[in-house]
């Protein structure tokens, strides 16, 4: 637990994502079987003691603290664990008490019950010092908040013995905590673990932003580019899995879908919401979003925001894998598959007929649905490849919208960015003269532009709220942003999906900056 | 305010010594002023009289300009309208003094700031018998144990050393703090050269002054970036992450404060190693200190004053809370 202890706590004070990566990978390299595989389980989310809840710390310091001096420090320190960790009675430790290792732990919280929990996390808690005790207590209740993503942990145990993170997330699925295979896999002491008749992840195949490049539609065939959430559906045994762009099981959000898919094999597509506006056709991303991130779901918001899939590709079909095939063949084998499935739930992904490549520019052009994002470019002779390489798909996004906006508060960035403003939140105009924040944004900009940014924002502060400043409405960004929304968060009634900085128009007076109104008709 | 002492009356700006007509540690201008220390939430300017240690008035002279005083050392004393009056060392900061008053047969201690724990550049705390004790409670919840020293400043060293292309920036208060970081390097056994944001070098001059050794400390305005890597540079905390921090090489940002006990509180100043060290009495000191001193009533000032009481009632022991105002904002 000491190790962990450890790990836990620089992760917590280490900003960059590259910093939390190195971190993992040595504690990963050198801590004990199976204390790793338990830690890894951890910090990918996937680590559950069911009889032991944050009910249970509360009961437990309870009985070894004064409730108000408790209370008085709960509301100082504003975290649970981090108080009962700290506030806890240290006892003389006997020189031959051992703190548990990992192991350990899990082996007693496994097995206590709900009315024991308490006591067995007080036994623990006596043999550890602070650190450790605020370890233990996050483990225990499993939630970590310490920015690393399920992702990041499965990048880190690639990185650490020297795998692909594709070839890890293949088999991760249909591994249990502490993924022993996993590990003597990893160092060479086992084949790939086997994992027949179990549904599971496989890594997506990703495409390039096409720039400036164009293709020969001869070897490229071409369908819309769907503003959803990407996912892959696995059936196998009975069961179905969805699983989002990281990897993570998101099926207890979409349950319906999931009963909805009961064919055995392995597709991909995107997952949208039908809009009940727009005739029973894909809704915006806005719409979709009303779904994602929920552990359960009611029955009334699947009726109000029903969701289905639509397929763009097939990776297995029975216990066939047809990712060594061509696009071509999987399209065909795709088009027999989907008529099979229920169809409130599943279509398919309609190709582009375009006579060239300027055709196809005119169609991108003429996009208006709002579930469009722009247009994909597959090559036709391609197998279904992990990952993102380079010539095999294209996404050829929709032309930004772009507003001029004037900048009205800033925020300073973190990590290497922790000196300088470079967190921006621009506003248009109202009909009454008024400013509205419309957004915000920190990328678009050089380094050279941060660094002007910045002096203007310290020359230019009228006022401070906290670590916010407001500045002098005179700076005109303008910004571009993949599309707009109406959101009920904002004062504008407004909310912009990726918005950054595309220019800096210090030649533009802020009284010549865009209007709410302008913007609002962009909404789609 | 109630209190068994007719002759002592706390205020929202100050306790006032009624039969002396003088103020301890008064927020605003007055006649008579008792301070304790020179830290600006107890050292104001603008006082018409001041008693003070001679070296609380050094320090209150270089940031005030103000060369007036009268100097009282430690366990010496003076009377003022029937009350005498004795400064008693606190262990905070350079000079900083307990007030010890009596009249009447009763007797009075107001501690200003205090710690218990070593303090290479200050005198040591002393316990005083009376019957009602004024203390202060900055980290008056049982969640603040300061772990010891030592161990901190090896972790800063061990930092160091794993980093010799980056350097090593500690936030610390100009007063006390920095200083305090600087003697427990030098009792580490660290000599070499502690680098000193241009806001730190006055005070520490002073202290050296003072006889305070502090050893070789250079000014960062006057070093080459190159010639910082591997190296310990000190800042006050406002500078942490400011624009003068980007003359450093990729610095490793560390905070020596009591608050860092807290993952929160550290997070939040953008503190990539915090460093737990204080020159306030954490919980166990404070409780510690009232159980010693054994007073007949305990009164509890700027802090977490509830959590103090509680465990003085928790205890037998008679306490209660004086509300006062704008205390704890620069010396944690």
């Amino acid at each position: 637990m000491l190790v962990f202890s450890e790990l836990l706590d620089r992760l917590i004070y280490t900003r960059s994502r590259n910093g939390k990566l190195t971190l993992i990978v040595q504690y990963l390299q050198l801590a004990p079987d199976p204390d790793r595989g338990w830690v890894l389980a951890a910090l990918s989310g996937e680590l559950e003691f069911p009889t032991v809840k944050i009910s249970a710390v509360r009961k437990m310091v309870a009985e070894r603290v004064d409730e108000q001096l408790y209370k008085l420090s709960r509301d100082f320190v504003g975290d649970t664990a981090e108080t009962v960790a700290l506030i806890w009675p240290e006892q003389d430790i006997a020189s031959d008490t051992k703190p548990p290792t990992v192991d350990e732990v899990v082996s007693i919280l496994m097995a206590t019950s709900r009315a024991k929990a308490p006591s067995i996390l007080a036994e623990l808690m006596d043999r550890l010092d602070s650190n450790g005790r605020f370890a233990l207590l996050k483990f225990a209740t499993g939630a970590m908040r310490i920015g690393v993503s399920a992702r990041l942990a499965k990048t880190a145990f690639a990185k650490a013995f020297d795998m692909e993170v594709e070839d890890v997330e293949e088999v991760w699925h249909a591994l249990k905590p502490p993924y022993r295979e996993l590990f003597d896999w990893a160092e060479g002491k086992s084949d790939k673990p086997d994992l027949s008749g179990i549904p599971f992840f496989r890594p997506f195949m990703l495409a390039h932003p096409l720039e400036e490049r164009t293709v020969d539609l001869k070897d490229y065939a071409a369908e819309w580019k769907w503003d959803g959430i990407r996912i892959q559906l696995s059936h196998a045994n009975g069961e179905t899995r969805l699983y989002s762009r990281g990897g993570d099981d998101i099926t207890a959000a979409f349950p319906e879908v999931a009963t909805g898919f009961d064919r055995d094999g392995v597709v991909d597509g995107e997952l949208l919401v039908r809009g009940e506006f727009q005739g029973g056709e894909a809704a915006s991303f806005n719409a979709l979003q009303q779904r994602l991130g929920r552990k359960k779901v009611s029955a009334k918001m699947m009726a109000e925001y029903p969701a289905f899939v639509r397929l763009y590709d097939i990776l297995f079909e029975q216990e066939i894998d047809l990712r060594e095939q061509s696009w071509m063949d999987r399209r065909n084998s795709l088009e027999t598959f989907v008529p099979k499935l229920n169809d409130q739930f599943f279509d398919i992904s309609t190709l582009l007929e375009a006579k060239d490549f300027d055709d196809l520019a005119q169609i991108r052009k003429g996009a208006r649905s709002a579930a469009i994002e722009g247009v994909m470019l597959k090559r036709k002779d391609s197998p279904y490849i992990a990952g993102r390489k380079t010539g095999l798909w294209y996404k050829w996004k929709r032309d930004p919208l772009v507003a001029d906006c004037v900048m009205m508060y800033a925020q300073r960035g973190s990590g290497k960015r922790s000196s300088f403003y470079s967190d921006y939140t621009f506003g248009c105009w109202t009909d009454d003269g008024e400013l509205y924040p419309v957004g915000k944004a920190y990328s678009g900009f050089t380094d050279e532009e941060l660094k002007m940014l910045d002096r203007f924002v310290r020359q230019n502060t009228i006022d401070r709220f906290g670590p916010v400043r407001e500045v002098e409405k005179t700076l005109v960004f303008e910004v571009a942003f993949d599309s707009i929304h109406e959101s009920k968060r904002h004062k504008s009634g407004l909310a912009m999906r990726f918005p950054r900085i595309s220019r800096i128009r210090t030649d533009k007076p802020a009284e010549e900056a865009d209007h709410v109104a302008t913007l609002k008709a962009m909404v789609t | 305010m109630s209190s068994n002492s007719h002759w002592i009356e706390p205020h929202p700006h100050g306790i006032f010594v009624k039969p002396a007509k003088a103020w301890i540690d008064p927020m605003r201008p007055v006649e008579n002023a008792l301070v304790t220390h020179g830290h600006a939430d107890h050292a104001r300017g603008g006082h018409e009289n001041v008693w003070a240690t001679p070296e609380t008035l050094a320090i209150m002279n270089l940031r005030y300009g103000i060369d007036l005083g009268n100097p009282v050392p430690f366990g010496s004393g003076i009377e003022m309208g029937g009350v005498k009056i004795s400064y008693h060392s606190a262990g905070h900061v350079l000079g900083s003094a307990q007030i010890l008053m009596e009249y009447q047969g009763e007797k009075v201690v107001a501690t200003g700031d205090y710690k218990r724990r070593h303090d290479p550049t200050c005198a040591p705390f002393e316990v005083l018998q009376c019957d009602i004790f004024i203390t202060e409670a900055t980290f008056g919840l049982p969640v603040f144990r300061h772990p010891p020293t030592s161990e901190e400043i090896a972790k800063l060293l061990e930092v160091k050393k794993g980093n010799p292309d980056r350097c090593v920036l500690v936030g610390a208060y100009a007063l006390g703090k920095a200083q305090r970081v600087i003697g427990e390097f030098r009792e580490a056994g660290y000599n070499d050269p502690i680098y000193l944001h241009g806001a730190l070098e006055k005070m520490c001059n002073l202290y050296s002054e003072l006889g305070v050794q502090l050893g070789d400390i250079r000014p960062v305005l006057e070093t080459p970036k190159e010639d910082m890597r591997g190296q310990i540079v000190l800042a006050p905390p406002s500078a942490l992450n400011d624009r003068w921090s980007r003359r450093l090489p990729d610095p490793v940002t560390a905070m020596a404060s009591g608050w860092m006990r807290v993952r929160q509180r550290a997070r939040q100043r953008n503190v990539e190693l915090p460093i737990i060290m204080s020159d306030h009495a954490d919980w166990d000191e404070l409780t510690q200190t009232i159980a010693e001193v054994a007073p007949s009533e305990t009164w509890v000032t700027h802090g977490r004053e509830d959590a103090l009481v509680r465990w003085c009632g928790l205890n037998q022991m008679k306490a209660k809370a004086l509300s006062m105002i704008g205390r704890e904002e620069e010396d944690d």
